[in-house]
């Protein structure tokens, strides 16, 4: 075999990533994530005189609360255009002349994708604890930091995945961005108002205990959420949600099962269409 | 038509329509084409040529009949490798344009693996090296083109699609670009062209296809295609100074004569009209200076098959 797959798929994503490099998207990313993260981590250690928890497990509750948004975000921007883009503009046609077949398509943009959210958020994120370390902070709680770090990866992943359906289920890109936007709403906004809106006005009476951890389970952000939140000891306290998590019975096997589970049945669902479509 | 030996055939199409809603694009297609020939497809805009093409690379399935490219289905994925074998100039093609020349090529070089030394040869040949440092969005049409040619011929293809390969490039240029192919084609390469005219490959046509409306009009080498055509042949006879009406009535009244004028008239005869014709004009002795015969051109001979199928 003259190109085994793997070269293949290095070369898409190697195409990608050099993409997400000239046109200063990893850089802006990089910017973004990071700022945010010493903001938060300045802001976190201001009152720890009150709280038990170290700088850094504070700083993994505020920060992941925003990742819940943010990075949904970034990995949409990333993902809604790859598909029905090339299809717009024609370079989807001469590519799929060239020994290249359609899986690969879409498994070396995801690798290029994900490489970028990859270097997002470990050198935003990671480079803000550096920082944040030479300036003083202790590094006690790290693995919950880390924790987060690949987490925020998975949930990149997830949106990334969820783009890519979107973008080959369209005709137009101005569609593509629109319902990006949609989407986004209804993953990191939507579901989980009208989550706590039913459980407001149902006080109890039809949704129990095991309904709601499996409605929360069910969404990829509410997923990221727990898993953040009530993982780590330290950061569970922090967060007043001690052992709520172990108590319902999610490991974080479960959740980071549950966030995968989002990846790969988008994927699936993209090259199914993807497959039977005539350019 | 060709169809002798089945193992010979690079492609063969059998029956194949195609359909898009209520529309159809193309029409109980049948051909096969041979190791080296050089098909030219031709049409007006919409006769089905890219359609055609489209079917052949894969892009598209066929609503109905069957085809093979290189003894596969070319929609099947067993025939991803090869494609290796395989290049394809799209009609307006379109690059990422953020990328530089040499980054578009080198893309797909990696893709078909080919090295970088044969992307820059290819760069250079199609007169491209200077502005390979360029990003592709800066390109002109012509440039663009070109960019696409280099690209279709990375890995020394055996088969070459290419769709109206010459919009856009001056005439150097296309002149060099047909040299490019010929090279191509000596070594046995297959090539299907595409074209609005038939004065664009004229020479290097093994066989014509007209297509109309998504049907085959007419098939053939040029020579067949007049066979088929039986259009009149024109004689330019030039005479004495004011000896034109003279000579023409001598000719007699059931010669079509046209453009008279002082010293020359035209007229035109069937092909097989022509001799004896000839030998009529000749026995009017000194009065008849010279004689052209005009062989029908190339645009009477398209003109008849697109008028033929409408009657």
């Amino acid at each position: 075999m003259k190109n085994p797959s793997v070269k293949i798929l290095w070369v898409l994503a190697q195409k990608e990533l050099r993409d997400g490099l000239r046109n200063r998207w990893i850089g802006a990313a990089i910017l973004l994530l990071g700022t945010l993260a010493i903001a938060l981590s300045l802001l976190g250690s201001a009152p720890t005189g009150s709280v038990r928890a170290s700088d850094l497990d504070i700083t993994v509750i505020s920060l992941s609360s925003l990742s819940v948004y943010l990075i949904p975000l970034i990995a949409l921007m990333l993902s809604f255009d790859a598909l029905v883009g090339e299809f717009e503009r024609g370079t989807m046609m001469l590519l799929l002349t060239y020994p290249v077949s359609r899986w690969q398509v879409i498994m070396g943009k995801f690798l290029g994708h994900v490489l970028i959210l990859f270097i997002a958020i470990f050198v935003g994120y990671g480079g803000a604890i550096l920082i944040m370390v030479m300036l003083g902070s202790s590094l006690e709680g790290w693995q919950a930091y880390l924790a987060m770090m690949f987490s925020s990866l998975l949930l990149g992943a997830v949106f990334i995945a969820l783009g890519y359906l979107l973008s080959v289920l369209v005709k137009e890109r101005a569609t593509a961005a629109g319902s990006a936007i949609g989407l986004w709403l209804v993953f990191v906004v939507l579901y989980d108002l009208v989550l706590f809106g039913a459980l407001l006005l149902d006080e109890g009476q039809k949704i129990g205990q095991q309904l709601f951890t499996t409605l929360m389970l069910i969404s990829p952000t509410d997923s990221y959420r727990i898993f953040n939140l009530s993982l780590f000891e330290g950061v569970s306290d922090a967060a007043g949600i001690a052992g709520l998590a172990s108590e319902a019975g999610m490991s974080s096997s479960l959740l980071t099962g549950v966030m995968s589970l989002w990846v790969i049945v988008p994927l699936v669902m993209t090259l199914f269409v993807f497959q039977r479509r005539e350019l | 038509m060709i169809n002798s030996d089945a193992e010979n055939n690079v492609i063969s199409l059998h029956g194949v329509t195609k359909t898009y809603g209520n529309q159809t694009v193309l029409r109980d297609i049948n051909f096969n084409v041979q190791s080296g020939e050089c098909i030219v497809l031709v049409g007006h805009n919409g006769a089905g040529k890219t359609s055609l093409m489209k079917l052949m690379l894969g892009l598209t399935r066929p609503t109905s009949g069957r085809l093979e490219v290189l003894g596969q289905n070319p929609a099947f994925s067993a025939a991803v490798a090869q494609r290796l074998a395989l290049g394809y100039l799209p009609e307006s093609v379109a690059f990422y344009e953020a990328m530089t020349g040499h980054e578009v090529l080198m893309f797909y070089a990696q893709l078909k693996g080919s090295s970088e030394s044969e992307c820059e040869n290819l760069l250079e040949l199609v007169g491209l090296g200077d502005a390979a440092k360029r990003r592709v969005g800066t390109y002109s049409k012509g440039m663009r083109q070109r960019l696409g040619l280099a690209q279709a011929m990375l890995g020394y293809p055996q088969l070459l699609f290419l769709d109206e390969p010459t919009t856009g490039l001056d005439p150097i240029l296309r002149q060099h670009f047909y040299e490019l192919i010929d090279e191509l084609q000596n070594e046995g390469a297959t090539s299907i062209i595409s074209s609005h005219s038939l004065h664009e490959v004229e020479a290097r046509a093994s066989r014509f296809v007209i297509l109309k409306n998504g049907d085959i009009v007419a098939m053939g080498s040029l020579d067949e295609l007049y066979q088929q055509a039986i259009l009149p042949v024109r004689l330019k006879i030039s005479v004495a100074e004011g000896q034109a009406s003279r000579v023409a009535e001598r000719l007699g009244s059931d010669v079509n004569i046209m453009h008279i004028n002082n010293k020359s008239f035209h007229l035109s005869c069937l092909n097989n009209e022509k001799m004896p014709l000839i030998r009529h004009i000749s026995s009017l002795g000194e009065d008849v200076k010279d004689m052209q015969i005009m062989p029908p051109r190339l645009d009477e001979l398209y003109a008849h098959f697109m008028r033929g199928s409408e009657q």
